[in-house]
């Protein structure tokens, strides 16, 4: 590859605005995610995914660990430990991040086919819309469906 | 910038972006197929109903669920690997090789599954 060692500036050179913030949101978010991937990953080892479970099923609990995602797994005859106000918390978590993670990374691609200013203010204005109604159902079908 | 190209459409699909271009389109892709499947899923189990059935078996089907498989454990392979480059730059000359650990993770868990979601299809 030759010389081409990376570049790297401190951030007082680099500047801090929002699109800054929000690149390092993603990345933050993200390590936020998989966090709760491996409380999911412990949780359910702990309580006996490991004679219990295919690894396609625990892979669909840390994905999110709502009860609705073991429900149908046949050896677990008791799903009560899978529903606790713990792992609702932990889903409730995993299920903002990602709303929110998701939101921005599509405004980011739509930022690359949709370069005029008003057509951007629309994608803001929808992810907005989107961001809190999407937040809002997702708790209702953890919390309360 | 945006749509005006100025390369045909065979030129670009003949990009030689290679590993990195490959694991950046699929990202891409994995990510909006989350957003569209996921988003879809919730909004299934919020109507519920017989709609909501309805879009939750063909998000259950175990051929449904190997796309969206891919699409999320893409997404969270190459994210981890992205994460860790961005957060410690100093690492990020040594991207190409990042990624051939990224397929050696990504590859065996995919697969086996898979083969788990095939054994178990319809029952």
């Amino acid at each position: 590859m030759g010389d081409s060692k990376s570049r790297t500036l401190p951030l007082n050179k680099r500047g801090l605005n929002f699109e800054m913030l929000m690149w390092i949101y993603t990345r933050l978010s993200a390590l936020g995610m998989y966090l709760f991937m491996f409380i999911a990953l412990v949780g359910a080892l702990y309580m006996g995914a490991r004679y219990q479970m295919s690894l396609s099923d625990l892979m669909r609990w840390l994905f999110m660990p709502n009860v609705a995602h073991v429900e149908q797994v046949p050896t677990i005859q008791d799903v009560d430990a899978w529903a606790t106000l713990f792992w609702k918390l932990v889903a409730s978590g995993m299920y903002l991040l990602a709303t929110s993670h998701g939101v921005h990374g599509l405004v980011v691609i739509a930022d690359d086919y949709i370069v005029k200013p008003l057509g951007r203010k629309i994608v803001r204005f929808l992810s907005i819309v989107m961001m809190v109604s999407m937040s809002l159902i997702g708790l209702y079908v953890i919390w309360i469906s | 910038m945006g749509m005006t190209r100025n390369v045909s459409l065979f030129t670009a699909l003949g990009y030689k972006g290679k590993g990195p271009f490959l694991t950046f389109i699929l990202h891409r892709i994995g990510g909006l197929g989350m957003a569209i499947f996921v988003t879809m899923h919730i909004l299934a189990s919020f109507i519920s109903g017989d709609i909501g059935q309805v879009l939750n078996n063909i998000y259950e089907h175990w051929l449904f669920q190997i796309v969206v498989y891919f699409c999320a454990l893409f997404h969270i392979v190459n994210g981890l690997r992205i994460t860790i480059l961005d957060l410690w730059p100093n690492l990020l000359e040594y991207q190409r090789e990042a990624i051939w650990i990224e397929w050696a993770v990504f590859l065996p868990i995919f697969a086996l599954s898979v083969v788990v979601l095939i054994q178990t299809a319809g029952g």
